[in-house]
């Protein structure tokens, strides 16, 4: 069986890292893992969006997710969960942050933010948990980790033991950024 | 499936540098290029590998090349448009062969990612004829690039290993093994393969030809091409990301001949596999190559009638287009804007382009992150926003001194450097900025002949901009930092005004490096603010209108104060972090 998953979010966000650390997951279980990244230019500040595939029993072929594909979405960022929604199968997971963060057509005034976001989504044919992951990386001491807080909300809905999760963090993140990491997988676990 | 501990998840281009560790590769020179930068990091992380940034691809093409004919098996990686700059030593590199192998990795950027145009790289290994590996995956960029050494030194040629950037930045699982130790081969002077004049090359062109039907012999053997039979009814011919796309819509519901090598192409074999299945489809991202190949050959095949050259495949493209077939997904019914890459909070740039905007200057271009300037008028490729400014010029010299080219400083040594002698020996009047942030910025932070360290990160002799100016010939050379935006404003109009050729050096680093404080912030007092929305005007990420008044959003802001700059009110004031 291949599970799929998604991370969306804005360009400096840290969803390199999430998707290091679930593929790192799976790799774990001695499943075949492909994840694809995103570089250069579409990492300043644009839409960024990662993919993580792998296969319990076979081979993970295509590195990309397409619509309607998608079993989890772990988004970043409320705008980039609603523009990568098509992308999560009907009955899929999402997991997102309420971050906003306005793009420039909002800031200057060309577009506007949609409300209610989150609300709209509830009374599609998905299932939503959100957390405002920035308030709780924050509370933490550092608002980057919010990427890894937003792994550990995914991790109490996973399939996967909570253990595969955290030494997968542990096996991603630089001894020096460990515990705070490990902290904010735990305060995400328990949201 | 056991993950063995030799095994590991490698992104595409780091299978890539360990597959040159384990080829014992000794030489790597390359240019930044996304999505091939990683390959060089990657590499220069091996101590066994010399790795460094080269000034431009040309340059890191006929290093490899000395490299490889100096007996060194040796390595350069590039995007596809590099390839257009190092296309002149890759052409004549055919005729002259190697001595220790030469591989060149290409990486395209169908759907451009992070590029300026959609080309098909593999129409240069058919134009050089040159052999042409691709990838489908992390394994395979790993193991071809040790097949790419071995037939380089058989057949005695350069060898293309063409990448996507979905293969490049893809993550996937190999298998890791020991270096192979190799001596350096013995150089032999030989001017009749090395030199060519005329009176050589007529010689070596007949061995280039005699090359390539030999190797399109091996093709048509070689474990990179493989048919896998399943039901007969449907054929797919494929290669790199395409095929895994092919794998993933179809399964195992229809038949593959996967190429490993895309030039020159297997004839024999391509006719065993059509003749035993009943309808043949091509399936390759961007230019019909190998579709025109059957049909030229009389295969009869069908592909670009169905698929698009333009833009990435994926699984759900061949799915809709071969199959009619489209999952289910929700979708909200709502405007989402979208979300274009910008300049960063505390971006040196962000103060340059105000006072472009300001004055209304017609703006040449160049790459690198300043192409999100939202003045430019032209982008074409690396060094042109220099020779292009001197082209406007000529035809247009009564408003020269209402244009400006902008260049940054790892660009202008990629290709900036000879399109100011130009200006310079063709008495042009132009005015020239460069951007000099200190670092390869758009491609992730690599070093630079100005930045004074080398990709393993050794202290080098730094590159003078103001110095190597002079040297061309430039009389008039300001540097200022952009964010004080009066002073610069000042210099820019004086130095358009005057009847020499000017350049301008904007100097202020890049506000992602570690090296750049990020201890304090700017936060509005909105008492003194009277929303009037002048600070709007530097188009800063971190600044928007909420409540009618100004708000910054403090976390991401870097302080680099020049909102500050722009408020008569003083309603922003900049906070340092530890004062908390």
């Amino acid at each position: 069986m291949t599970k799929n998953m998604m991370i969306c979010g804005v360009g400096g966000q840290g969803s390199l890292l999430a998707s290091r650390i679930l593929g790192q997951a799976a790799l774990s279980q001695g499943w075949d893992t492909k994840v694809s990244e995103v570089h250069g230019m579409s990492q300043r500040g644009g839409s960024v969006v990662t993919y993580v595939r792998y296969s319990t029993n076979g081979r993970v072929a295509s590195p990309v997710i397409c619509k309607g594909e998608a079993d989890v979405l772990i988004s970043f960022e409320q705008l980039e969960t609603a523009r990568w929604l098509p992308f999560l199968k009907k009955n899929g997971k999402i997991i997102t942050s309420t971050q906003k963060i306005y793009p420039m057509p909002v800031i200057a005034g060309n577009a506007e933010y949609p409300q209610n976001i989150i609300e709209e989504i509830e009374k599609l044919d998905v299932n939503i948990s959100e957390c405002d992951a920035i308030d709780v990386a924050r509370k933490l001491g550092n608002e980057k980790v919010a990427n890894v807080v937003l792994i550990g909300l995914y991790a109490k809905y996973s399939d996967l033991d909570k253990q595969i999760f955290t030494d997968a963090v542990k096996a991603c993140v630089p001894e020096k950024f460990l515990q705070l990491n490990l902290t904010a997988f735990e305060a995400g676990y328990n949201y | 499936m056991q993950i063995e501990k030799n095994q590991k998840l490698l992104l595409g281009n780091a299978a890539i540098a360990r597959g040159l560790y384990e080829a014992g590769c000794v030489f790597v020179s390359s240019y930044p290029g996304t999505p091939s930068t990683e390959i060089t990091e990657e590499a220069a992380k091996y101590d066994e590998i010399y790795a460094e940034w080269a000034t431009n691809e040309k340059v890191a093409y006929e290093a490899a090349l000395g490299a490889a004919i100096a007996g060194g098996r040796a390595f350069t990686g590039m995007k596809h448009v590099g390839l257009n700059v190092a296309a002149d030593p890759l052409f004549t590199s055919s005729y002259t062969g190697v001595n220790a192998g030469l591989v060149v990795a290409v990486a395209d950027d169908p759907a451009m990612h992070s590029s300026q145009n959609e080309q098909d790289s593999r129409h240069y290994a058919v134009a050089a004829k040159l052999p042409m590996l691709e990838p489908s995956d992390s394994t395979e960029c790993l193991e071809f690039i040790k097949l790419a050494y071995n037939i380089s030194e058989k057949f005695d040629t350069p060898v293309m290993l063409r990448l996507t950037t979905r293969i490049s930045h893809s993550q996937g699982l190999v298998t890791l093994a020991n270096r192979q130790e190799l001596p350096l081969k013995e150089y032999i002077k030989n001017d009749s393969k090395y030199v060519m004049k005329p009176a050589n090359a007529t010689k070596r062109h007949p061995v280039v030809e005699q090359r390539q039907s030999d190797i399109e012999e091996y093709a048509n053997t070689s474990t990179l091409n493989r048919i896998e039979f399943n039901d007969k009814k449907i054929g797919i011919i494929s290669a790199g990301d395409s095929y895994v796309y092919a794998k993933e819509a179809f399964g195992t519901s229809v038949s593959y001949l996967k190429l490993g090598m895309v030039n020159p192409l297997p004839l024999k074999l391509i006719k065993k596999f059509t003749d035993q299945v009943d309808k043949i489809y091509v399936i390759e991202e961007l230019d019909s190559i190998i579709e025109s190949f059957c049909k030229a050959n009389g295969v009869n095949v069908e592909g670009k009638n169905m698929l698009p050259v333009i833009g990435e495949y994926s699984q759900q493209l061949l799915n809709k287009n071969l199959l009619s077939k489209e999952n289910d997904y929700n979708e909200l019914k709502i405007n989402i804007p979208v979300r274009p890459p910008v300049m960063c909070a505390g971006c040196p740039h962000r103060g340059t382009f105000y006072v472009l905007k300001k004055l209304g200057l017609t703006v040449i271009g160049d790459i690198g992150c300043y192409t999100l300037g939202s003045t430019i008028d032209t982008t074409v490729c690396m060094g042109a926003s220099v020779s292009m400014l001197h082209g406007f010029n000529k035809v247009r010299p009564e408003s020269a001194d209402k244009r400006v080219g902008v260049i940054g400083d790892s660009t202008f040594m990629h290709s900036g450097i000879t399109g100011l002698v130009d200006i310079i020996y063709n008495n042009s009047y132009s005015t020239l900025l460069i951007l000099d942030n200190s670092i390869t910025g758009m491609t992730g932070h690599q070093q630079n002949p100005c930045t004074g360290l080398t990709l393993k990160n050794l202290p080098a002799k730094a590159v003078s901009l103001e110095t190597l100016c002079k040297a061309c010939g430039v009389e008039n050379i300001q540097t200022v930092d952009p964010n004080e935006v009066d002073t610069f404003e000042k210099i820019l109009k004086s130095e358009l005004t005057k009847d020499a050729p000017s350049v301008i050096i904007l100097k202020r680093p890049c506000a992602l490096l570690k090296t750049v404080k990020k201890d304090s912030y700017a936060r509005v007092d909105a008492d003194k603010c009277k929303s009037c929305r002048a600070c709007m005007k530097i188009g800063c990420p971190r600044i928007s209108f909420e409540t009618k008044k100004a708000v910054i959003d403090e976390s991401l802001c870097i302080g680099c104060g020049l909102c500050t700059r722009m408020c008569k009110f003083d309603a922003i004031e900049i906070i340092s972090r530890a004062s908390n």
